[in-house]
Order: C-alpha cells, then structure tokens, then sequence
C-alpha cells in the first residue's frame, strides 16, 4: 500500500525524498540534546562534592585557552571547569535547536508542498480515468461513487502521504536512534528497553485489534442511525400526513440507543489502553530509577545519566506508541486508498477501433441480430435480437414503456456502450472498428438525462463544435426554437447559466441542449426523449427545424407522446427488449395493440410534461 | 413551493455562556459522577506532578557525599529533600539504598494511585458521555418531529442533517475529550508552575518567560495559517464543484468528444488547489516542529541558567535535582501548552454546534389549539351516533362545548374554502381568494403550472400551514378548531415523491395504519394493484426496502403508496402528483388501483397531466392563485379557455 501511496509523489520526489531526509536529521539532533545535558549535570554534581572527574571531559576553554580542550579523567572540577562545561554544551544545544528547528520548519513546509503534489497528481490521475471511462465504467461505480474517490479519499490518501513522509519516518527513527544513545549513555540501564519495548508493542497491537472491529460495529449502527434521519427528513410530509412522529421518534431512540451500547462496549475496551501503556510507562522509570539510583549511590555515574535515561525513556516509549497509532490509521486510510486505485486500475472497456481514419458519411444504422446486457450476462438481457435497418437520412421514432430498451437501444450507436452479442454497422462498417472521436463526431446525441455546465449559454453551445461562428450557434439555435428565449434574457447568449443550467426551466434546458446536439452538424440525430418538457406545438416546430437545418440527417425520435413521431418515416415499438412492431403511424394503429393502447391512454389528454423516466 | 431560505452555520458561537451553560446543563444528571471525574483529574494531576518532583529529593538523595559528618552537615544546613523526615533521615544516615527503596516506592505508590484514577475517571465519563449525547439526539429528534413543515421548507435536509451528524459529533467530543482534557492540561500546568515556584522561584521566573515567547510565536503563526486556510477552503470549494459537476455529466462529456477540453481545465484549477493549500498546509506544520524545538530551547535554558545560579550558591547540589526536575516539567507541560490552544479552538466549535442544535430545538413546535377529535363510532339507522371504542369504519368529531356538553358531527369528507388568502412569506401572496367546495364523495382536480398554488391549497387542507380562522371548514367544522393529529388522521396523501422507509414492503404499507393486520395489508395491495409485483419480489411480502425503495420501480413504489394510502382507509384522499413520474401506458394500467381507491371519497387531485383528471366532478385551473375556470371536462373544453388550450397541446405547463 505504502508502494501505491509513493507511486502518486511523481513529480514531487524532491519536496518527499527532502522531507524524510530533514526529518531525519530533526530527530538525530533531538536525541543527542539529552546526552549534553547530561554533561552539564554531571559536571555540576562532581563540582558540589568537590569529587574528581570519573572520564574525559571534553569543552570550549572560554576564559582561557579559547580552544577546544580535553580535561583528562581524575582531574578535580573547579567553578572555570565548570562553566566551560555548561557555557559549550549550553551552546552546543542552542544550535541543535536551532538546526533541529530549521530542519523541522523546512520538512513541514515541504511536506506539505509535496502532500499537496501527491494530492493533485491523484486527482488529476482520477479525473483522467473517469474522462476516459465508458458509460458501463461509470455505471459499475455509480457518479455518487466516483465523485467522493475523487474528493473525500483523496483527502484521506493525502493525509496518509503526509504523515508517512513524516511521522512514519520520524518515529522508527526515534525509536532506533533513541535506543542506540540510550546504549552509548549507559549500556548498564538499556536493556530494560528490550523489555518495555515488546510489552507495549504487544499491549497496544492487542488492544487496537480487539477494538477495531467493535468500533467498526459501532459506525455501522451509527450509519443506521443518521440513515433514520435522513429518511425522516426526506419523508417528513409523508411522517405527518400519517401521523406517525411518535412511530419515528421511537425508532430512533432504538436508533440511538444501539449507538450508545456499542459505543460504550468499545470505549471501555479502549479506555485500558491509556493506564495500561503508562504501566509500561512508569515500571520503566521505576526500573530505571532503581538501577540508575543503585549506580548514583555507589558513585557509579552521576544525576545527568540518570536524567538522560529518562529522556530516553520517554522518546523511546512514545515512538512505540506513535508508530501503533501510525499502523491504526494506515489501516483506515488502507480503504480510501484502494478505493482510489480501483478506479485507477480499471480499464475503459470500450476503445477505438481498427480503422482509425474511417469518419462517419452516410448515416445509415444496421442492427444485425443485437443483444444487448448491462450485466454482461445472456439471462439478464435488455435487448434481445434487434434486427433494424435505418436508411441514411430516414426518421424513425421509437416508443414503448419505461424499462423497454430504449434508451439502451440507441446508445448503442455512438458505442456508449458494447453490443453483447450481434453486429451494429454505421455506413456498414461496425461501430467498433471506429476510432471513438470520428464515431462521436458523426453521431449527436441528446441525452434523456441531460446536463449544462456552469458557464454562458454560448460557453455551453460550443461544446458541439468550438470554433462554431455566431451564425452557426444562432442557425442551430433557431432550429431548436431557442434562439427567441436565448434573446429574451438581458444578456442573450451570455447569460450565465449557473451550476447545472439552473438558471433557465426545464424545456428550454432541452431545447439548448438540442441546440448543442446540432452544431455538431452530425450524420445521425438521436434524440432520447428529449422534448418532453416543450410543449407540442414547439415539439412539432423543432422537428420541422432539424429537417430544414440538414436534410439528410438520420434522425432517430424516442418519444413518450405520440404525436412527437406520427410523422416518422417510421416508427420501432419496443416491448420488454424486443421490437414489437415496426412501421408508420397509420399502419401501427391499424395493427399493433400496444401502438393503440399507447394512443388510446394519450387521446384522453395528450399534454404532459416532464419528468418520466 | 416556499421559497429556501439559506442558512449560513457561524463558526463563532455568538452567546457563548448562555450555550455552554445549557450545554453543560445537559450533564446535571450526572453531576455526582461529574465532581468525581473532576476530582479524579485533578488527581491524577497532581500524581503527575508530585512523582515527577520526587526526582529532585531523590537525586539529591542519592548524591549526598559519602562521609557521615558532611551529610549531617549538610542536613544542617537545611538541605531539602522529601517532606517525610523518616525517609529523609535514611539518606542523611547514609543508608543510601533503603532512601532509594523508600522514595521509588512512593513514587510508585502515586503511579499506582494515578492509573486507577485514570481508569476510574474515564470509565465514568464514557458512561456519562454516551448516555448525555443519546439524550440529546433524541431531545432534537423529538422536538424536530414537531415542527411545522415550514421549518423543513425553509432549511435543506444537508443543514438540517449536520446537526446530527457534525454539531452533535462536535458536542461529543467536547463531552468525551475536550472538557477533561482541558482540566487536565490547565491543572497540570497550574501543579507544574506551582511545583516550580515552590523548588525555584528563579528558574519558574526563566520558564514563564520563555512560555510567554512561545505563545507570541504561536499567535503569529496561528494568524498567519487562519488567513490561508480560508483561500484554501475557497479552492477546495471550486475543485470539488467542477469535479462533481463534470463528473456528473461525464456522459454529454463524452457524447462531445469533450475529455480533452476537460482535462485540460481541471488542470488548471487543480493546480491552482496544489499552490493554495500547500501554503495553507506549510504554517500548520511548520507549527509542530517549533513548538517541539522551542521545548529545547528551554531544555538548554533552564540548563545553562541553571548551572550559573549553582556554581554562585551556596550549597550547589540541590541545583542538580532542581534541573533534572524542570526538565521532566518542560516535557510535562510542551504537550498541555500546545495542546490547550486546540482544546480552547474545539470548545468553540461545540459550542458553535450546540448553538445551531438549540436552536433547532427552540423552533417553536407546530401550534394544535384544535380541541375537537376523531372518534370511532357507531351510528344507528336515525343517525344518531354514539361514540365506541372499536373501530367501526365509521368515525365523527367530538366536539366539547365551553358548557360542557359534547356534540358529534359524522366524518364524512366535506371541504370547504371560503376566500382563502394565503402566503408563505409576509407580503407574497401565492393563493388569491380561492373559494371551493367539496362535497363527500367528489373528485375535485386542480391543474396548473408550477408555483400556481396546487400544492399550497393542498398543504392547507392538512394544516401544514395554516390559514386565519373560519376560511377552511371541514366536515362544517372550522379547521383550526379540530386537533391536527385527528385532521390528518382522516386524510391521506399520495405524493409525487412516494417515500418509502427502510423495512419491508409489509411494513410499508402498514405504515398507513400501524394497528392493520397482514390481511388488511394484502387487501389494500391488491386494491391498488400492487398485489401482483409484490408476489414477484424475492421474499414477497416480507421483501426488505432498502434506500427508499431503490430496487423498485416508479411505477412499482407508487404503486405502494397507494396501498400506504388505502390501508389507512380515510374518508378525504389527497393525490398530489401522484402518477406524474409514470409513463401514460403504466399510468393507464394502475388507474385502476386509483379509481378502486378513490371510490366513495372526497378527493383531491393534483395532476399536469390532463388524462388524471378528465373524469372528475370539478376541475380548477389556477394560475398564480387564482381560480381562473372551474368545471368538468366537457364544461372547461367548451369555454375554449386556458384548458382548452391545454388539452389541445396549444399550451404547455411548466
């Protein structure tokens, strides 16, 4: 995992590679600090008893020598020796801190430039994928999905990142650093460490594992429990027509009530963990005060080794626990990492074909024998042996229920997604042999579920063809019936349009996206449904506008109202995946019962509006 | 629909003592276990604090000289060690391993006595804690229950659901965490200068003003960080927008043949992010490692200064203790010191949270002077009719007089409205004298663009929001007279929005009446036609919904709905675009399940879709409240007006 995470620092090896280094020295210069303190204390013991130095004491002569001077062992300690003594390693200190300082400032500035490289390169590496990925991808996922691998685990992997080049580094440092210093301060004392090492290891790799799962426990309930929340707000009209707030409120407090138990279940396992870690903590120093004590006491060392040791002592057991804490929440951070890497590693499974020059002319669509399955699986299929044959330049409606296919049916065209079984041919060449652009380019397609992009009205319409002339966008805007609208608002084709086209209403959002559709100036039109919200007298203007703007465009009309395709060179009924009947309107109503049932429920009153799936 | 009003959270709590108070209130029921959390930190504070300074005496101790005359000589001189003579006379009789026995052993005993105050402490306050927040999570949900649907109209369910979620998370962890470990660290650090002052007032003089640079540093950095994580917050705004955005629309993304393009623009705001918060990150952690390094600064302080006052005192030695000693308290005090100002920073954000959840909690409830309430009944063949206690299928209004008698109107679905004004907000009127009637038993339809006012005569029928006195009678009675619970009792709603709850489908439909056998369940399924895709789902009946229903259809969860509603077998039903997200053939084949539940009721139809409506007694066309033509079908497509126009599809709603 640590592999993954390094793998996003491209580009920012230097800020990574530099921040671990700087941290190293940090901790380097931190762990020498106890071990001149220790100097000045021992000095200053020797120099009240008036005892005689036990080994060679090094320091800067400032009063006389004004060099660095080496005062053999048994050499009695006068006042000079001594402030030499506290005067270097006084000194020596302040540039440790100093430096240390430095050092530390420098690898959290770094860190975080390279945290927020790492971040970036990940987005920009997602976003990436998620561009590229075929509608099955995206559908495999869900948006949902995607967007908070984008955003909220990206966060969490960038904070796992941050914190390995730092803490994941600095705390085994410390730990090993410490411990070697606490050999060469006294190696008589150190060896407790390899007792209360493991022992606090083992405590809190113990804890951490038992506690783990009765917390995740405890989050699924506490899931369940805002779940009701959430279902109250959103039904409340419902909670108060029935009356049933009392009902609500009692299932919550089960809600909360649950919540509570298990979360007190997992704290008072937690809560052994601080008293047990300090009994590591405190038998240490009890221990080390023993032996250290013995060896003061019989004239061994002085104060300032015993200090040092505790010094040590500390570094070394809160680098344990760090490093426990650090394993903890690497495993949280472990799932937002895979969940990013599992968009990363799939690849798109629609991809360009053999013939990349091939573009699309004609126009002309042939389904031979298609199935088709979101599942990719042969009893789960949503349409089931297509045969259709639409000439270039015809205009075919198509009608059925919701759930039927049709949709399904038409993204297959622009390759949205892959046929399951059959062959789908654009000017009798199939679609997989197309590069994807040249497919796209030739085939427009105005989606059901259709989305603007925060931005001017023109920004959005350029998205059909981005060197568009105001001419063309004004051409394929009134075809759209959207040019009169477009010019009612104050500022015509640069209104902003807000996040998600919020600012216009539902039909004129389908007429501009149809406007959009058009300046692509495509060989084949699908339109999915896209006029439900525009009134029909508008509906049957547009339809007018398309044949005029481009008469021999393919256009494919999937439509709820009959009266949108009436006038279709033909017309596909889809019942369950399969085509029911193909033919014209009058034929259809002659013959097809669902075609006669469909007009019969819309003769009672024709006019709807949007909103059907 | 009312109009939204945005609610901005502050991230400063305005009445800070008034909300911590009522905080704090919350915790009352406690207050015994509280004292003793309070007396235990303080405890284990102390145990701190005390074991720490025993390292002074005993150093002291330890290093004594080894000749008896110059220890008693030095005990003479006043020397202090422990403030226990018998322990101190071992040193100074020169038994220098039993002192050592001695003070190790008291040193332990407190260790001893702080890990089972640290365990008796926390123990006590997860308790305390869990039990304060459960209260409070179901105080706000109780009280949320019953506010008035205005509240829910005026604030989204994101700001209204972060008051569960962030506000009182963030209170919990004022409870859990904030409150003792603030004690904690204020009392260590009062235990810590206290202890200093009584070894050395000196050195405690160095200390504080070594701590007094800290915090000047910490500030100036702290300002510096506040100012950029605002930018960064700014960026992180926009990048999460054009990735939600582009993301959602990934499909038209690649319909354009637009990846490119897009990428190319996310690069420029990701980069833009990269640079922003890089610099917002740099100031928070840089701020560690000083505050880390400037410990050690102090450690090198307080050594040097220290050795200069020993070599000119008197008696140098108790210096080597003195040292050893503040240097344990630096590093007892580094962590409260640093940590003490987030604790200070997160005691502002519960507050800030606990001020949006009481004020959530001091919305007013809705307000129910109604008096007059729904009773099972019997009623002989006069019509005379006698109040029971069994359900009879028929139901009258108890009607309690200011004298004391009580009379009984039968329940029978008569709705009237007489010049009814009506506005959400003060001073824009949504309904304009709108008049009607609706006699038991009728179907009266009203159509209309959006914002014309269908929905708020609806919501005015079941007093989500009501109406000055007298306008809206029911049954004859005067709407606010009769109990809202009873109101709404009698009437049931089918929403364009069906939600269904988390539960099994026979759950769901039960929801319309909690008391309804299976039998009555199934009944009304298979009066709404539902009957027939329910037996197809995995487990039937017993199937579990999940997410609202997700693995249904539309048609198939408003089919349930409709069962919800017939189960509950009221007399006055209210279907508010109910079948406007079904295509017409499904429409077509669940109109059955509609009209089997609209026999016999009073019924009021929203619809834009005109084949819902076609056969009802009465159809209203409103626009911008007001009631432009009222009459059946054929009467409306006679008059050639707005209807007219509509059917015809010369007009489109929207």
């Amino acid at each position: 995992m640590i592999r993954k995470l390094l793998k996003g620092a491209k580009g920012y090896e230097v800020p990574s590679v530099f921040t671990v280094l700087l941290v190293l020295c940090e901790t380097a210069l931190e762990v020498v600090l106890p071990i001149f303190v220790a100097n000045i204390m021992n000095t200053m013991q020797l120099y009240s008893l008036g005892d005689v130095l036990q080994q060679d004491l090094i320091y800067f002569d400032f009063y006389n020598a004004h060099a660095i001077v080496t005062l053999p062992k048994g050499t009695f300690i006068d006042g000079t020796v001594l402030l030499n003594t506290v005067y270097t390693y006084g000194l020596l200190m302040i540039v440790c801190a100093i430096l240390s300082l430095t050092f530390g400032a420098l690898a959290g500035r770094l860190c975080a430039v390279a945290g927020a490289g790492f971040s970036k390169n990940m987005r920009a590496k997602l976003f990436a994928k998620i561009q590229g990925f075929s509608f099955a991808n995206v559908d495999k996922f869900s948006t949902a999905s995607l967007v908070t691998r984008s955003t909220t685990d990206v966060n969490y992997a960038q904070q796992s990142f941050m914190m390995i080049i730092r803490t994941v580094i600095r705390a085994p440092a410390m730990l090993v650093f410490s411990t070697v210093m606490a050999f060469v301060n006294h190696p008589d004392m150190a060896w407790v460490f390899f007792v209360a090492i493991p022992a606090l290891g083992i405590i809190m790799f113990v804890i951490s594992t038992r506690v783990h799962p009765l917390f995740k426990s405890m989050f699924k309930k506490y899931d369940k429990m805002n779940a009701d929340v959430q279902e109250d707000l959103a039904a409340i009209r419902v909670v108060k027509a029935f009356v049933r707030e009392d009902y609500e409120e009692a299932k919550y407090r089960n809600s909360t009530e649950a919540v509570r138990q298990a979360n007190l279940k997992a704290e008072k396992l937690m809560i052994l963990m601080n008293p047990l870690t300090s009994c590591v903590m405190y038998g240490t120093i009890i221990t080390l005060l023993v032996i250290g004590g013995i060896d003061i006491a019989n004239g061994e060392i002085q104060s300032g080794t015993l200090t040092a040791m505790m010094s040590y002592c500390t570094q070394i057991l809160s680098s344990v626990m760090m490093i426990c804490f650090i394993a903890v929440q690497l495993v949280m951070s472990r799932a937002s990492i895979d969940r990013i890497y599992e968009v990363l590693e799939t690849e798109s499974d629609i991809n360009d074909g053999a013939c990349p020059d091939k573009t699309v002319d004609s126009g002309s669509i042939d389904f031979v024998n298609v199935d088709f399955s979101y599942s990719g699986n042969k009893d789960n299929l949503t349409l089931e042996n297509i045969n259709l044959s639409i000439k270039s330049g015809e205009t075919v409606g198509i009608i059925g229920g919701t759930g039927d296919g049709k949709s399904s049916l038409v993204q297959l065209i622009p390759r949205f997604y892959d046929v399951y079984d059959g062959e789908l041919l654009v000017d009798g060449v199939n679609v997989k042999d197309y590069s994807l652009y040249n497919l796209r380019e030739g085939v427009s397609m105005v989606l059901q579920k259709n989305v603007l992009f925060s931005g001017t009205i023109r920004e959005n319409l350029l998205w059909g063809n981005k060197n568009a002339t105001q001419e063309q966008i004004e051409a394929a805007c009134k075809a759209a019936c959207a040019h009169d609208f477009i010019m009612s608002f104050p500022n015509g084709y640069d209104t902003d349009l807000g996040q998600g086209g919020v600012n216009v209403s539902g039909g004129q959002k389908q007429r501009l996206c149809i406007a959009r559709a058009l300046l692509k100036n495509p060989k084949i039109m699908i339109l999915d449904d896209s006029t439900s919200a525009v009134d029909t007298a508008t509906d049957a203007q547009i339809r007018q506008g398309l044949k005029q703007l481009s008469a021999d465009m393919t256009t494919i009309i999937i439509a709820q109202r009959i009266s949108s395709v009436e006038n279709c060179d033909k017309i596909v009924i889809l019942n369950d995946g399969k085509i029911n009947a193909v033919g014209t309107h009058e034929q259809l109503l002659a013959s097809n019962s669902i075609y006669q049932e469909v007009y019969r429920s819309q003769q009672k009153g024709t006019v709807e509006q949007g909103g059907d799936n | 629909m009312p109009p939204r009003t945005k609610y901005m959270g502050a991230h400063r709590p305005k009445n800070l003592k008034g909300t911590l108070v009522r905080l704090l209130s919350y915790l009352k029921p406690y207050r015994v276990r509280m004292v003793v959390v309070f007396v235990c930190i303080a405890v284990q504070c102390a145990c701190n604090v005390l074991a720490t300074s025993l390292l002074n005496p005993l150093l002291t101790g330890l290093a004594l000289p080894n000749s008896l005359e110059s220890t008693e000589q030095m005990a003479k001189e006043g020397i202090t060690l422990t403030p226990f003579d018998f322990i101190n006379n071992l040193a100074f009789s020169n038994n220098k391993l039993a002192y050592l026995g001695a003070v190790v052993g008291l040193m332990a005993a407190i260790y001893v006595l702080s890990l089972v105050v640290n365990y008796t402490l926390n123990r006590l306050l997860v308790a305390v804690s869990t039990s304060t927040i459960k209260k409070l999570r179901d105080d706000l949900f109780a009280h949320m229950q019953t506010l008035p649907i205005r509240v829910f109209d005026t604030n989204t369910h994101g700001e209204l659901m972060s008051r569960y979620t962030n506000d009182i998370d963030m209170m919990n962890e004022f409870i859990a965490r904030a409150i003792p470990q603030f004690a904690s660290s204020l009392m260590t650090i009062v235990g810590v200068f206290t202890m200093m002052f009584i070894q050395d007032w000196k050195l405690a003089l160095v200390m504080v003003g070594m701590l007094v640079l800290m915090g000047i540093i910490v500030k100036f950095i702290g300002g510096r960080s506040k100012k950029n994580f605002v930018a960064q917050q700014a960026a992180v705004g926009k990048l999460n927008g054009y990735i939600e955005e582009l993301t959602e629309g990934q499909k038209v993304v690649k319909a354009f043949n637009h990846e490119e393009l897009s990428i190319e623009q996310f690069d420029k705001i990701n980069s833009h992010w990269a640079e922003v918060s890089a610099r917002a990150n740099s100031y928070a952690n840089v701020m560690g490692p000083i505050m880390n390094n400037l410990s050690h600064f102090f450690y090198a302080g307080i050594a040097v200064i220290g050795a200069l006052i020993a070599v000119n005192a008197s008696n140098p030695l108790e210096y080597v203790g003195i040292i050893a000693v503040f240097l344990l308290y630096i590093r007892n005090i580094t962590m409260p010191i640093q940590q003490i100002a987030q604790q200070i920073n997160l005691l502002f954000m519960a507050v800030a949270g606990g001020e949006r959840v009481f004020a959530l909690m001091d919305t007013p409830s809705e307000v129910d002077d109604g008096y007059v309430t729904l009773v099972n009944a019997q009623i002989d063949p006069d019509g005379n009719i006698t109040e029971c206690a069994e359900r009879t299928g028929h139901w009258a209004w108890k009607h309690p007089h200011a004298d004391g008698s009580v009379t009984y109107t039968e329940l029978r679905g008569d709705v009237r409205f007489e010049d009814v004004t009506f506005g959400y907000e003060e001073g824009k009127t949504v309904l304009h004298d709108v008049s009607l009637y609706a006699k038991p038993g009728q179907k009266i339809a009203f159509v209309g663009s959006t914002g014309a006012g269908k929905t708020t005569i609806t919501n005015l029928i079941n007093r989500f929001y009501d109406v000055p006195d007298g306008k809206i009678r029911y049954d004859g009675i005067n709407i606010n007279k009769i109990k809202k619970a009873d109101l709404r009792r009698s009437l049931a709603m089918v929403l364009q929005d069906t939600h269904l709850f988390t539960g099994t489908v026979m759950d769901n439909i039960r929801y319309g009446r909690l008391d309804a056998t299976d039998e009555e369940c199934i009944a009304a399924a298979k009066s709404a036609n539902a009957h027939q895709f329910i037996m197809h789902l995995p487990d039937g009946y017993n199937t579990v919904l999940t997410r609202d229903g997700e693995n249904l259809s539309q048609g198939q969860r408003q089919l349930l709905a409709i069962a919800r509603a017939a189960v509950a077998d009221p007399p006055v039903l209210i279907l508010d675009e109910a079948t406007s997200s079904i295509d017409t053939r499904t429409e077509w084949l669940i109109e059955k399940g509609m009209d089997a539940l609209m026999e016999g009721r009073t019924t009021f139809v929203i619809a834009h879709r005109l084949s819902t409506v076609r056969n009802s007694d009465a159809i209203m066309v409103l626009e911008h409240g007001v009631i432009i033509e009222r009459g059946s079908h054929d009467d409306l497509i006679a008059q050639k007006g707005k209807y007219y126009q509509l059917y015809t599809g010369m007009f489109e709603l929207s």
